[in-house]
């Protein structure tokens, strides 16, 4: 069939059953907006670009499809990058579409041109220039299979105005043949067999999971093999709902700002299997003397990060499910000494900091907004003091899901996100974790989920301070505070009022259920402005 | 410890492959040696030799991390010694006529060639390995070299095995 190259586009964007795509035009990707009318995929309008790839983001990690984002040449391109790099780093599916300016310009630096290509190869799974129409769809149809499969992570397409217009046959049989890209691995039993053995024979056995064990879909297959053989689970930030966190053998977060008895454990043990992480340094330390009296399994669907960081006994390559599958066949269970501490639940954490009057405890609040909230509500997080008191505060259950910004730390994050995760899952409770400092990177969001109407409950940590950074200076630089005073913050209730949204401030400990529920119950979305202390810490031990 | 590497890479011919590869290595902070880059029989495939410093843990790195680059077709560390690597290097000499003769003489023991000869220079072609080239480059030095041009080192497998 003829069509416009723009109209094969929207074809293979259907195919791949997009429903909806987050982006914001411009004129050489007009063309591709033009047939986005005739199609039954829903445009997202945000208010700028990086909003679209977090947003995607949100979207692909709460529905299990890939997140697709659009933007035009130049400036539009560019401002993606952020928001493609979060993805990169936290293995996101997501198909970015770009314009670019005329093949003929390319290279000639003319309006609106920039090597979007050149740009994110760094931060990209794969990524396209188109400059022949006939190879259009047979490239939109790869960066789907390629955004998907495998170790995830975003794939960009840039696709010039002229290619957007141009004619193509299209044809609806893609072959997927890229010669270097194998996405099936045999599972090596021989190492499972090993791994097994190791396991077996261990005294005390630990499994780190990583954010692998949520992409493959291994919650279940974990807490079976926890349970059963009794060895005790750690996770990783990206990890986060891999497990109940009031399951018995749930040591909580390890890392630098994770629970003691999980780094204690990781430093006791004898057998570590780390199942789907990638070993990264704010979760574990990459001296060799912390594992050298140690067996390391290391399961991972990136063969490049088995042995990366750390050196590695027993490398299984491959899906972490099929993987923990097969380990759970060949496991037996043993008697083992009890040899790692309990959590403390959530309740007894302590901050040792003492609240002044007119601030509440994020620990409070969290706690109380975790008891009330659905069995299936979604939290994204920001990034900073906010999302280490979500992390270790909020008590999930294997039902939640955790979306935040793990390895690239990408402050706002998370507000785009939730537009994402709420259009995804339209009856879900889909509640943010903000900071001041964060909110204010995303805040021409709040006019993206006025006009979708979206329902979303925007908990607001407000310390008038950018409050990691502040916290670092406290403890780091001899209380020298350079660069982290927000004293002249807007007053967000009002902001939130002029585009429409309800909001009350929680300034007292004895107000926290009253208003976490009025929130809760509220209809639209709603701000909850805890005020904090500059000073109340992340440290809750 | 830290030695040379060289290991062969066939990937897609497309354009900006070659600069996907050389930024992993700088994004990456492996050092490359030397590098060379051509079409293979099939014009579809194109063939990296890439000579890299580094421990074995470099090498491991260097090898997976290419091959999670979606243009790379193949991958294959070279044995030391179990292959035949050699560059080309082209160099032009100052030289009178009556010193040709004796550049002759020493481009003839190095089998080597002659490409170009005016009134004041000779310059030669050698396609040797890396140790070769170093050894002919010292013994024209005297005649002052006025120009050098190298490339980086291709290199094939001995016996039957081929990276295909």
């Amino acid at each position: 069939m003829i069509m416009s190259g723009a109209q094969a586009v929207v074809t293979i964007l259907e195919k791949h059953g997009t429903d909806v795509i987050f982006g914001y035009p411009g004129t050489a990707i007009s063309p591709f907006y033009d047939k986005l009318l005739e199609s039954s995929i829903k445009h997202v309008l945000v208010r700028y670009e990086q909003g679209a790839v977090h947003a995607a983001s949100g979207y692909a990690k709460t529905t299990d499809k890939v997140g697709v984002c659009v933007a035009t040449s130049g400036p539009g391109a560019t401002n993606l990058i952020t928001g493609i790099a979060t993805a990169y780093m936290d293995s996101v599916p997501i198909v970015a579409i770009t314009g670019q300016v005329l093949t003929t310009q390319l290279g000639k630096d003319v309006f609106q041109e920039a090597d979007i290509t050149g740009a994110t190869a760094p931060f990209c799974k794969h990524n396209y220039l188109v400059k022949d129409v006939s190879k259009l769809p047979k490239i939109i149809n790869e960066a789907f299979i390629l955004a998907s499969t495998g170790r995830p992570g975003p794939v960009l397409i840039d696709i010039p105005m002229d290619v957007l217009k141009a004619e193509v046959d299209y044809k609806d049989n893609f072959k997927f043949d890229i010669q270097g890209y194998q996405y099936e691995f045999k599972i090596d039993n021989k190492a499972i067999t090993k791994a097994c053995e190791a396991i077996n024979n261990a005294k005390k056995p630990l499994i780190i999971a990583g954010g692998g064990i949520i992409s493959s879909g291994s919650k279940e297959i974990l807490h079976k093999i926890s349970k059963e053989f009794s060895i005790p689970v750690t996770y990783t930030l990206m990890a986060k709902g891999c497990l109940n966190d009031t399951y018995d053998l749930n040591l909580g977060m390890l890392g630098s700002h994770g629970t003691i008895v999980a780094n204690k454990a990781v430093s006791q043990c004898d057998v570590l299997l780390v199942a789907g992480g990638r070993v990264g340094d704010r979760s574990m330390s990459s001296s060799k003397s912390a594992y050298n009296k140690k067996t390391v399994i290391h399961i991972d669907i990136d063969p490049a990060e088995i042995g990366k960081n750390i050196l590695v006994d027993i490398g299984l390559h491959g899906d972490a499910k099929e993987i923990l599958n097969a380990i759970y066949g060949k496991l037996k269970i043993v008697k083992r000494d009890k040899w790692f501490e309990d959590k403390k639940p959530v309740e007894k954490l302590d901050s040792k900091f003492k609240v002044s009057k007119g601030c509440v405890d994020p620990k409070d609040v969290l706690i109380c907004i975790a008891s009330l909230s659905d069995d299936d509500a979604i939290y994204t997080t920001e990034v900073g003091q906010n999302q280490i008191w979500a992390a270790n505060l909020i008590e999930l259950l294997t039902s939640n899901k955790f979306v935040t910004s793990g390895g690239m730390g990408t402050m706002g994050y998370g507000l785009p996100a939730s537009v994402g995760c709420k259009i995804g899952n339209k009856d879900k409770q889909v509640i943010v974790i903000e900071g001041d400092g964060s909110l204010q990177m995303s805040l021409q969001e709040l006019g993206t989920i006025m006009q979708e109407g979206l329902d979303i409950k925007i908990v607001l940590f407000n310390n008038s301070s950018l409050g990691m950074v502040r916290e670092l200076q406290t403890l780091k630089y001899d209380k020298r505070y350079s660069g982290v005073c927000l004293n002249s913050n807007p007053d967000f209730i009002k902001l939130f009022s002029s585009y429409g949204f309800a909001g009350s401030r929680l300034t007292n400990k004895e107000n926290i259920e009253e208003k976490v529920k009025k929130m809760l119950s509220y209809k639209g979305t709603y701000l909850l402005e805890c005020v904090v202390d500059e000073d109340n810490p992340t440290i809750y031990r | 410890m830290e030695q040379k590497h060289t290991i062969a890479v066939l990937v897609e011919n497309h354009a900006g492959v070659l600069s996907r590869v050389a930024g992993l290595f700088s994004r990456r902070g492996f050092n490359i040696n030397s590098l060379a880059v051509g079409e293979t029989r099939n014009t579809e495939i194109s063939r990296i030799t890439i000579v890299v410093n580094g421990d074995d843990y470099t090498v491991d790195q260097v090898s997976k991390q290419l091959n999670k680059l979606v243009d790379v077709i193949k991958i294959k560390v070279l044995d030391d010694n179990e292959f035949v690597g050699r560059e080309l290097l082209l160099i032009k000499v100052k030289a009178s006529a009556k010193q040709r003769a004796e550049i002759i003489q020493l481009v003839d023991i190095f089998r080597a060639n002659i490409v170009d000869v005016s009134k004041e220079t000779v310059t030669v072609e050698i396609s040797a390995d890396q140790d070769k080239i170093k050894a002919l480059t010292g013994l024209l030095e005297p005649f002052g070299i006025l120009e050098t041009v190298r490339t980086g080192m291709v290199a094939i497998q001995r016996g039957i095995e081929c990276v295909e």
